[in-house]
């Protein structure tokens, strides 16, 4: 080999080597950007709620003398929009985890008798579903509002529940009909002359098999509900019965707007979410890979 | 025991008993599909809840809209109603640019995250908040990042270019834009972890066998990414649209359809008939003018999503 086409060789090498760290800069700072834009609105809540009542209205961009003092008021429920705060995180918990549960229970039932227990026009139902899944929620409002107060549910939790039931539903149903396909069919059929009973064969062999879609749904369904606003804002109107999220939004209705407090009550409102949302992230991934999408 | 008891109580292969049970057999197999009595009314049993579930609480208040928008003299009403007018063009405003832009970037992200490097992966990490996150407290944020006076936009162009920002919230244009804005941050991030999975789901070796054929990256992008991913964005899509119709909370709270009412979409100025004004007739007209465009849509995406069994 020539001298020369070793150092030609070796330029070029080193060209290659230019350009992907050229390459890896841009995707850096295009990284950059992108933080930026995800952030931007989460420091901002953070930035109010550890400034003081006067600092909010003083254009800072970063935080003057942080502290926690909105969070004490929180803590103590010492603002009157805070009066019942911790009443209504606990009503928040409730909703949640009724509608979790119901969720897991009529979906499980439901896509058990279809695809393992194979009823007779069973595709019906999932028709159904899927037709729920595809209808915006917002659209049902107002229909759904008067029909509450029909069925004598006005201002009562369980409103909500049935409502964030009927929308959480289709998706689980979706999930669990496509996950059920990885268990074999061959282990009810052995169950079955084993003597074993339909029941027994749901709550023995489908659900602990399904546990990991349970895990994802399950969570799916508590985060739908304790994100939801409209149904909850037109179903619950005492300040004992709200929710946090119809609590946080009645901030807005004043004029003098504590937003340092608002701010605070937002990020105690979202943590919750976030930790479960991230701790859940594997069993959401699998989930949302085996099955359908819910905006 | 005789011939005839043991004809009688015995299960034999044509025996008395055998018979009726086989007949008994082939009747309750046509009746319910092969299965035996018990297990028919179980499978009943199970299917009652979700039934009742979604006679009392879908097809009830889908049935009592139709009832409350069933007279055609709201729609009259709505078509002489200026703010109904504009509620209608911003939706298709909304809707229209902000999935297809939500869209176009979260496909070109997914690309982005792909990259195995350290960083990337810690990124995607943080870039996920904003769907982990409520929808609400974001809003609310945005809400106030926008003031025109006070809020984090302005302060930081005055602070560092020393521009006087605009007043975003009192314009319709800005408003709209900032609705959509908040739309495309919220959203975006799931749409991205789902065409995140369908590209990791194409196997490499295509990618492999096409690099050593010396296809350059444009073409491979162009010939094997684009088409395997084209059904997963379709559906991806036609699903996003029917969602952002339904969208209340982004513009409930970030432009909060102001000024005068001139950024509302159809999903805020519906409730906002029915609760502010008192007018759910209204209301319920107005959501029920989406009809045309939503109908279409859950067809096809029934169709699509039910067809193909999408592995999303």
């Amino acid at each position: 080999m020539s001298v020369g086409s070793n150092i030609a060789m070796n330029s070029e090498r080193r060209r290659h080597k230019r350009l992907k760290y050229l390459i890896e800069a841009i995707a850096m700072v295009f990284g950059l950007v992108l933080l930026v834009w995800s952030m931007l609105p989460v420091y901002n809540m953070v930035l109010i709620a550890l400034s003081d009542h006067g600092a909010v209205f003083s254009g800072n961009i970063y935080p003057h003398d942080p502290n926690l003092n909105s969070f004490v008021i929180i803590l103590h429920q010492g603002f009157w929009y805070l009066e019942h705060f911790w009443h209504q995180f606990g009503n928040s918990i409730f909703i949640g985890a009724m509608t979790s549960f119901l969720t897991l229970a009529i979906a499980t039932m439901t896509s058990f008798t279809v695809s393992r227990l194979k009823l007779r026009h069973g595709w019906l139902l999932s028709n159904a579903a899927l037709m729920t899944y595809v209808i915006p929620a917002s659209f049902l409002a107002i229909p759904f509002y008067r029909i509450m107060s029909i069925y004598g549910l006005g201002n009562n939790p369980w409103s909500v529940i049935a409502a964030m039931v009927t929308f959480a539903t289709p998706y689980a149903i979706f999930i669990f009909q496509h996950y059920g396909k990885s268990i074999p069919m061959e282990l009810d059929e052995s169950a079955r002359i084993d003597g074993a009973t339909p029941v027994q064969i749901y709550f023995k062999i489908y659900l602990p098999l399904m546990s990991p879609a349970l895990v994802a749904v399950g969570t799916y369904a508590l985060l739908l509900a304790w994100n939801e606003y409209l149904y909850q804002f037109m179903l619950l109107s005492t300040p004992d019965s709200m929710t946090v999220s119809v609590a946080l939004a009645q901030f807005l209705n004043s004029d003098e707007s504590p937003w340092n407090y608002m701010m605070a009550t937002a990020i105690v409102y979202a943590l919750p979410p976030i930790a479960i949302y991230y701790a859940s992230r594997r069993y959401m991934a699998a989930g949302l890979t085996m099955g359908g999408v819910k905006g | 025991m005789s011939t005839t008891q043991q004809a009688l109580g015995s299960k034999a292969p044509g025996s008395f008993i055998h018979r009726t049970e086989r007949l008994w057999q082939s009747r309750m197999h046509v009746l319910h599909g092969g299965m035996p009595l018990s297990d028919y009314a179980w499978a009943i049993a199970f299917a009652i809840p979700y039934v009742c579930l979604f006679l009392a609480f879908v097809i009830y208040p889908i049935c009592y809209g139709f009832f409350l928008g069933g007279d055609p003299a709201l729609y009259a009403e709505l078509a002489t109603d200026p703010h109904y007018v504009t509620a209608m063009i911003n939706t298709i405003i909304y809707v229209g640019i902000g999935v297809n832009v939500k869209m176009a970037i979260a496909f070109l992200l997914s690309g982005f995250f792909m990259r195995k490097s350290w960083w990337t992966k810690g990124l995607l990490v943080l870039y996920i908040l904003p769907w982990a996150m409520p929808a609400l407290p974001a809003f609310m944020s945005m809400h106030w990042m926008l003031n025109g006076q006070w809020g984090f936009l302005n302060s930081v162009l005055y602070e560092w270019f020393h521009i006087e920002g605009p007043y975003y919230l009192n314009d319709r244009t800005l408003g709209m834009t900032s609705n959509i804005c908040a739309y495309i941050w919220k959203n975006m991030p799931f749409w991205t972890v789902i065409f995140l999975a369908g590209r990791m789901a194409i196997p490499t070796e295509l990618y492999e066998a096409a690099a050593i054929d010396g296809a350059s990256k444009l073409r491979i992008f162009r010939h094997i990414t684009v088409p395997l991913m084209a059904q997963l964005y379709l559906v991806s899509t036609l699903l996003s649209t029917v969602f952002s119709l339904g969208d209340f909370n982004a513009v409930f709270f970030v432009s909060g359809g102001g000024p005068a009412m001139s950024t509302e979409v159809l999903a805020t100025i519906g409730i906002r008939y029915a609760f502010d004004i008192g007018d759910p007739r209204l209301g319920v007209a107005a959501v029920l003018t989406s009809l045309p465009l939503l109908i279409p849509l859950v067809v096809l995406l029934m169709h699509m999503l039910r067809k193909q069994e999408v592995q999303l």
